[in-house]
């Protein structure tokens, strides 16, 4: 199982944050994600995969200020 | 009002400092609430000039308007307090350039407009000054529905976020929500320079 914004889903194996995302249907393009506290670059979306136990917070940035 | 507490939390945030990226609705509130608490020294960045349409939330006045912003916010900060050291700069913030006016501050607030320069901002900070705070804001559009308002703590990332606020390309920006959102990174701020004292 991994924790996501305190959820708990399903592990799968060899998944990546951009393939996490899209399961979880978040698609707001401008995300912070971290994993068990460590930032993961947007451009390292594709090539980061998740550990099982991990614990990964999304937040979506949304425009104004 | 407890004055040994007043006198003790004037010394702390008179040698304090906080960076603030962006002058607009949020970032020249968030600058004036932050100078009426008493931070020493505050460094803002923007690029904007000001506009009519901006005084409708953002803490500018009629007669400035034209002026580049962060001259307009830096005269007011020395309206309400001569002794603040203000250091501004007129320039856009680019990518991988954008932690280098905030070198030495004590925490950096993101007050930026656009979601993709929010991220890239955020995402920087914590990269190259990581052992510095950063207060962020995300979904100011809109009015009402303050109770969905929280502060999302991810490490050293403090998020006032209204995670069902429409994109303000969508939505309209009006003071009580923009105002309300800027004071609450304010207030964390104050907490994270002050450390928790209740």
């Amino acid at each position: 199982m991994i924790e996501v914004n305190g959820r708990s889903i399903n592990f799968i194996e060899n998944e990546t944050v951009k393939e996490l995302l899209k399961r979880m249907r978040y698609t707001f393009p401008n995300v912070v994600v971290k994993i068990n506290g460590n930032l993961v670059k947007r451009t390292e979306f594709s090539e980061t995969s998740i550990p099982d136990e991990s614990n990964i917070s999304v937040i979506h940035m949304i425009s104004g200020g | 009002m407890n004055k040994e507490k007043a006198e003790r939390i004037k010394i702390k945030l008179r040698k304090s400092s906080v960076g603030i990226a962006g002058a607009g609705g949020l970032g020249s509130n968030v600058a004036a609430s932050l100078a009426r608490a008493g931070v020493g020294r505050i460094v803002i960045v923007d690029f904007d000039i000001v506009e009519e349409t901006n005084l409708n939330r953002q803490y500018y006045f009629i007669d400035q308007i034209d002026m580049v912003k962060v001259e307009a916010i830096k005269e007011n900060i020395q309206r309400i307090d001569e002794s603040i050291k203000v250091e501004i700069f007129n320039h856009k913030l680019t990518k991988d350039d954008m932690a280098k006016p905030f070198q030495d501050v004590d925490v950096v607030v993101e007050a930026l407009d656009d979601a993709e320069t929010k991220s890239t901002f955020i995402e920087e900070i914590i990269q190259k000054l990581p052992k510095t705070p950063i207060v962020g804001c995300s979904g100011v559009a809109g009015y009402g529905h303050s109770d969905r308002i929280k502060t999302k703590k991810l490490d050293n990332l403090y998020l006032v976020y209204d995670k069902d606020a429409k994109d303000s390309k969508e939505d309209v920006l009006l003071a009580p929500k923009v105002i309300l959102m800027a004071n609450w990174q304010a207030n964390i701020v104050l907490e994270i320079l002050l450390g928790e004292d209740k």
